[in-house]
């Protein structure tokens, strides 16, 4: 079942090869929704389904057997929400683009391809195959930028983002390689990693793969000081594939952390905790510092994703901290960070897609070039005033849930860091506040093409079925969160577990 | 071992023989506009080599003739040649079509292929010094075989290097002779054993100094970058791929047969890898032409298989890991010599904008380089794998750690190569006579089956670890 989720994007891409590349885009993208939508099916029933403790729907077939490695698929508490929540986006982002135009044929086919991969990820319990996963996402992310990006800077951006990210996959598969080293019998798989916990011990080797694994999902992250590749990505990417790249893309490297690095080295993990507290919190304050500096929306709500994924850090680097000590703590640190990664897919999912239907009727993603907006396209103002107040963590939405509750868990292990990081959600109220009177209140205003004024119509019907999912689901997740975290507690605990071995 | 002298044995090998000299004899009465049918006789001599190599893989490891032993290695030696000379013939055609020694291309071609496939089936120093020759003198012509300037001075560069190789090498097989008294590997461990050891020991670094020539391992490997350089590509990849393959079975098959007690080779062999590894990597750095760029990377990936062939004798896994590991390279490094030959450019920059103009072409550069990184799912990640694993299981942390170091370090140099494919091109270069038809398809070919090399790891894997 797992396997018809996981590849069910690209059956539908290749019967849809079939096309003349001439065909009307819906011919194209009306296939897509669809696929989204049997694959949001598809999760539902196993969300229901899903055993209380350890994998369910596992798949395993060997593949390599004499290098340890094999197909083995898997989905647990952990994996199950983000797999939901990258099925929501990618469907979100088939419905904006319903009526793509440019090059319809490779565009579809190039984020069905993205959407098996980025499902692939998050159910892989083998190493290879979550790395394979996550390389091929950086290579058809690369084309999507690439292809159909806004300016002529869009080849070096997308250039950046695969030299910046690959060269980071590339550490990830060498820290792979040092834990199946250590592992006797030599193995890829995960599951059997983390029942034989080779590196318990800790020490230089087990360092030297935290260090391996670490700089490689801090690239994909992005943790300061690796997030340089981020800004330029998200400007010059097309609004859908931002979305994904923010929505989904990022969580690979946040799921990594919780996946992989804290129950395969487990000691390694304890040891250096500290050091992943302070990286994440700084990422928080330097991503909500220079996010308020900017006048550009999507390279402002580019740094609030850096700002964001700066708290998944702080919880699972508290949750490592108070390991032996506090259950209750590490387990409110690590569901927290885990529903943060949802809400964060969904809200700025949101975010990129709205920033993009303005610079269709703009042009320019200039703050600065448009005022009053609230009297003029109350749709847009209002969808965009809630994805704001969700992303800046407002009680009610699902930001709130998952802050709560990271900084209820990490505040007893770093009472200094946390206090820290809550100046983070300060600075990201401001910013909000900021962003929303400068373009929704005051003069009405927007950019022109000299001489002939544009039509600036309010939201369509695509882009608020596209749009108002998302932060439905956010706000739901907000306001009766048990559905989702009686997923993800079970799950917490196991790994904690692990963790604390 | 069962011993026979069963010529069908040999029929592989013959079948290169034999193709070589009809390449001569009909190339000699074939009109120059149809010397196309010299190369169609080459590629069915190696068609016919490679069922009869699928045919005696069946059978159970023997030696021939006393001196000739084959088991899975030789047999996989001869596959690895065999596709590799077919290759090599393929996408070499528009190269050499119309050239006036087109039928010498596809007789020197095999004649080396059959030289590297003798030293890696060799038991015996003398046989193993014949085999030498063999990969030697034919390869020294076909590095001559273009006769513009450059590869007149690659020839001679080669030739003297060889040269002096050679009478090195027949003089440790004399050395190991007179203190072991044999030149058979049947009989090399108790002759080491009672012998003089000394004399022995120089003897075997002698030989492997040989060795280390045709495999282009440091401190052998001085002529690696000016002959590939200096020859046509195709003519490069040969020389960079075929023999290679040969000496570094030959070697493993050598140093099998000396006791580690008597003469401590797996640290010698170690420390080799070590720097032909890191050697190579740091002359790489600095390249701007690309062909010579692929002749450091090929002395660095000679660093690796010798990090396997250090720990030959310690672990099971030495096996599997060393003859994948070869075909994997020399998908991989065909590949990459064939876009090289495929395209005008010689230089980094000017492959400036091949991702719009020729999008298959740069798929296919791009997976040969990612491949010779070792990025999964290629062969050479799974060489490099098992490389490392046997490394690390054979005691060898220390290099494994090195090895690692390397690979990352690798990474640079190829992504130099890899980011221009992908900018935007200047205008001037948009010429597209000097492209080869045939060269672009053997470059997507070798691609293609170093990914399904990778993916069918798998299966290929107990295949070569059978003895």
């Amino acid at each position: 079942m797992l396997s018809v989720l996981v590849f069910l994007p690209v059956v539908v891409a290749l019967a849809l090869t079939a096309l003349p590349a001439t065909s009307t885009p819906r011919r194209y993208t009306v296939p897509w929704v669809v696929t989204g939508l049997l694959q949001l099916v598809l999760v539902a029933v196993m969300w229901l389904q899903l055993p209380t403790s350890g994998y369910g729907f596992v798949e395993q077939v060997a593949w390599i057997p004499s290098a340890g490695i094999s197909y083995h698929l898997g989905v647990d508490g952990l994996s199950l929400p983000l797999v939901a929540m990258t099925v929501v986006v990618f469907t979100a982002t088939a419905i904006y683009s319903l009526r793509e135009d440019r090059r319809p044929k490779s565009y579809v086919l190039l984020f069905l391809a993205l959407q098996t991969v980025s499902v692939g990820v998050f159910v892989a319990l083998d190493l290879i195959l979550f790395f394979l996963f996550f390389d091929l996402s950086i290579v058809f992310m690369y084309f999507v930028i690439a292809g159909w990006g806004h300016g002529s800077r869009a080849r070096s951006a997308a250039l950046t983002f695969f030299l910046y990210t690959f060269l980071g996959s590339l550490a990830l598969l060498l820290g792979f390689i040092l834990i199946y080293l250590a592992a006797t019998p030599h193995t890829f798989d995960i599951p059997a990693l983390a029942a034989l916990n080779p590196l318990a011990a800790g020490g230089p080797l087990a360092g030297a793969a935290l260090l391996a694994i670490g700089v490689g999902l801090a690239v994909k992250t992005p943790l300061v000081p690796f997030h340089t590749w981020l800004p330029p990505a998200h400007t010059e990417a097309p609004a859908a594939g931002s979305a994904v790249l923010a929505g989904v893309l990022l969580k690979m490297g946040t799921y990594g952390f919780v996946r992989i690095a804290m129950p395969l080295l487990p000691a390694s993990w304890r040891q250096f905790a500290g050091v992943v507290v302070v990286l994440g919190v700084v990422s928080v304050v330097y991503g909500a510092l220079v996010a308020l500096a900017q006048t550009d929306l999507k390279r402002m709500i580019a740094y609030t994703s850096v700002n964001h994924m700066g708290y998944v850090l702080l919880g699972v680097g508290a949750a490592g901290l108070v390991a032996e000590t506090d259950a209750q703590a590490r387990q409110l640190a690590t569901t927290g960070a885990v529903t943060q990664m949802v809400s964060h897919g969904l809200i700025t999912g949101a975010l990129f897609l709205l920033a993009g239907a303005l610079h269709e009727r703009g042009r320019t993603y200039d703050m600065g070039a448009y005022g009053g907006l609230a009297a003029r396209t109350p749709r847009f103002a209002g969808l965009f005033a809630v994805a704001a107040f969700a992303s800046l963590g407002l009680p009610g939405f699902s930001g709130f849930i998952a802050e709560f509750q990271i900084f209820t868990g990490a505040l007893g292990a770093t009472p200094v860091a946390t206090a820290v990081a809550v100046v983070g959600i300060l600075l990201t109220a401001g910013l909000f506040l900021v962003a929303l009177s400068r373009m929704l209140l005051g003069e009405v205003r927007f950019p022109d093409a000299p001489g002939t004024p544009r039509p600036f119509p309010d939201l369509r019907a695509r882009e608020l079925a596209a749009v108002v999912p998302l932060l439905l689901l956010a706000t739901v997740i907000g306001l009766v969160p048990r559905f989702l975290l009686d997923l993800v507690e079970p799950a917490a605990r196991a790994v904690n577990e692990l963790v604390a071995r | 071992m069962v011993m026979n002298e069963d010529p069908t044995t040999l029929i592989p090998e013959l079948a290169l023989l034999a193709g070589a000299v009809l390449a001569v004899i009909v190339g000699a009465w074939t009109p120059r506009r149809r010397q196309g049918r010299v190369r169609a006789l080459a590629l069915v001599a190696v068609m016919v080599g490679l069922v009869a190599t699928v045919v005696a893989a069946t059978k159970p490891s023997s030696t021939t003739f006393e001196t000739y032993v084959l088991d899975t290695t030789t047999h996989a030696v001869r596959a690895i040649v065999l596709v590799a000379v077919g290759l090599v013939l393929w996408l070499s055609r528009d190269a050499v079509a119309g050239h006036p020694r087109e039928s010498e291309f596809a007789a020197l071609v095999l004649l080396g292929g059959l030289g590297a496939v003798l030293m890696a089936g060799a038991g015996d120093l003398m046989l193993l010094f014949a085999a030498f020759l063999l990969a030697s003198v034919p390869l020294y012509a076909l590095a001559g075989w273009a006769k513009t300037g450059a590869t007149t001075e690659a020839a001679l560069k080669y030739y003297l290097s060889g040269a002096f190789a050679g009478v090195t090498m027949l003089a440790g097989t004399t050395l190991m002779y007179g203190a072991t008294g044999s030149t058979s590997y049947d009989a090399l461990p108790e002759g080491l054993v009672t012998g003089a050891a000394g004399p022995a020991a120089v003897g075997l670094v002698a030989v492997l100094a040989g060795l280390a020539f045709k495999a282009g391992a440091v401190p052998a490997h001085f002529w690696v970058p000016d002959v590939t350089d200096g020859t046509p590509p195709a003519v490069a990849a040969v020389l960079t791929t075929i023999p290679k393959i040969g000496a570094l079975a030959a070697t493993w098959r050598l140093l099998l047969a000396v006791p580690e007690q008597v003469v401590p080779w797996p640290l010698l062999v170690a420390v080799l890898a070590a720097i032909s590894m890191t050697l190579g990597n740091l002359a790489a750095f600095a390249q701007t032409s690309v062909l010579r760029l692929l002749a450091y990377s090929t002395v660095s990936q000679v660093g690796y298989v010798l990090m396997i062939i250090a720990v030959a004798a310690r672990t099971p896994e030495a096996q599997p890991a060393l003859l994948y590991y070869l075909a994997a390279y020399a998908l991989t490094n065909i590949g990459a010599f064939a876009v090289v030959a495929a395209h005008p450019a010689r230089a980094i920059d000017e492959f400036r904008g091949l991702g719009r103009r020729r999008p298959l072409l740069a798929a296919a550069l791009v997976v040969c380089l990612l491949g010779l990184v070792g990025t999964p799912p290629t062969a050479v990640f799974v060489g490099k794998l098992t490389a490392f694993a046997a490394a690390f299981d054979g005691g060898m942390a220390w290099l494994v750690v090195l090895a690692a170091v390397n690979t990352v370090a690798s990474l640079f140099y190829y992504l130099r190569w890899v980011a221009p494919l992908y900018r935007d091109e200047p205008p001037e270069f948009a010429d597209e006579s000097g492209e080869s038809r045939t060269a672009r398809h053997g470059a997507v070919t070798a691609a293609t089956l170093s990914l399904i090399l990778g993916v069918a790891a798998g299966l290929i894997l107990p295949l070569l670890a059978a003895s």
